[in-house]
């Protein structure tokens, strides 16, 4: 796959930076505005996808390995695993953190309030646990299709 | 009849994807008519949740005095869509391999499992 | 001649969603909504979370969830499989 034009490249060195924060973003306050878990992960994909289209299949292989994307989604799904047993003192899945006073503990102001980050528990490391699973296996799912692209492609050349 | 208009969407993508199920021969025509058969039934999924009036089940900032819609025909469409995908994923490298192997991608030509 | 039959069962499929799509119950009015009144009305005390689907989808009904980043898992590891031969 041939490289872009050198506008396309500009853009994207200036963009992809603030789309990975941004997905991170929605990631983080899963817990308070809409968003969550699987809709980061999908948005942080979304910037990996753009960095292998502007770049072309070659040298986007040379920053984005699929070795480390495979690791990270390895973590992810253990991560959710280890905090799932964790509240096995009462039942599976259970969360032991909200309304107790440590780690993400704040009890929550009932009615309509701005939203206090400190609260809801084991939420938050759910979200983040299941958002590195979803872009890091949306990453490898991107970076195989495109290197078999390339592999069937050259077979009607010859 | 005209307040049922999201049903009528509905059945309109469900009947048009299963159209290209039966009567194209293309394999990625195929599996653009197995996506459209997932979309219609998330959204059927979330129509059935609705109140009129009704705002976002979110507590933060919301606008007070209203009532809320379900929240969970959202929770569960969630859960398909992300498998939506992975089944998407997974029919379109079948298809890459399928094209290296036999050179079409019509489906009378990939009849018989050569070895 | 096979697309005559496949056409008139396309068409008596569709008209069975067409009859249903018009007799369904109005939009906008859900039948049964015990369970989520109780959801909306809870979620923030016991869950502690101001989001009440973030709250369904990891607290009340976590095996779902848990069955779903299986699901994901398991199609990534047969894609991998699939695409071996070319980096070998």
């Amino acid at each position: 796959m041939k490289e872009m034009s050198k506008i396309v490249r500009n853009v994207t060195n200036l963009v992809y930076g603030f789309i990975i924060i941004f997905g991170f973003y929605i990631i983080a306050h899963g817990h308070l505005t809409p968003g969550g878990g699987f809709q980061g992960g999908a948005v942080v994909a979304s910037a990996f996808a753009l960095l292998l289209i502007s770049y072309g299949q070659l040298k986007a292989k040379k920053f984005l390995n699929i070795n480390i994307f495979s690791l990270l989604e390895s973590c992810g799904l253990t991560m959710f695993i280890v905090v799932a047993f964790l509240g096995l003192g009462t039942t599976f899945f259970y969360n032991f953190l909200a309304n107790s006073g440590s780690w993400f503990g704040h009890m929550v102001i009932p009615g309509i309030n701005p939203g206090d980050m400190n609260t809801a528990g084991v939420l938050p490391l759910m979200n983040i646990a299941v958002g590195l699973e979803v872009f890091a296996g949306l990453g490898i799912i991107v970076l195989l299709m495109a290197d078999g692209a390339e592999f069937t492609k050259k077979k009607e050349n010859s | 009849m005209i307040g049922n208009f999201p049903y009528i969407a509905v059945i309109i993508f469900i009947g048009l994807g299963i159209y290209t199920l039966i009567f194209k021969r293309n394999l990625i025509k195929i599996a653009i008519g197995i996506c459209l058969i997932e979309n219609g039934v998330n959204l059927f999924l979330i129509t059935l949740g609705f109140r009129k009036g009704a705002v976002a089940p979110i507590y933060t900032q919301a606008p007070s005095g209203q009532a809320m819609v379900l929240p969970t025909p959202q929770a569960l469409t969630l859960t398909s869509i992300v498998i939506g995908v992975a089944t998407t994923a997974l029919i379109l490298s079948m298809v890459m391999m399928i094209y290296k192997h036999y050179g079409t991608i019509e489906v009378n030509e990939v009849r018989r499992l050569r070895g | 001649m096979k697309k005559i039959i496949f056409g008139i069962a396309f068409i008596v499929f569709f008209s069975f969603l067409v009859i249903s799509a018009i007799n369904m119950r109005p939009f906008g009015n859900p039948a049964f909504s015990e369970m989520d009144d109780y959801f909306i009305k809870n979620a923030q005390s016991e869950a502690g979370a101001n989001n009440a689907v973030t709250s369904i989808v990891f607290d009340y009904r976590g095996f779902d969830t848990l069955g779903e980043a299986t699901v994901l898992f398991t199609t990534i590891v047969g894609i991998v499989a699939l695409f071996r031969r070319i980096t070998k």
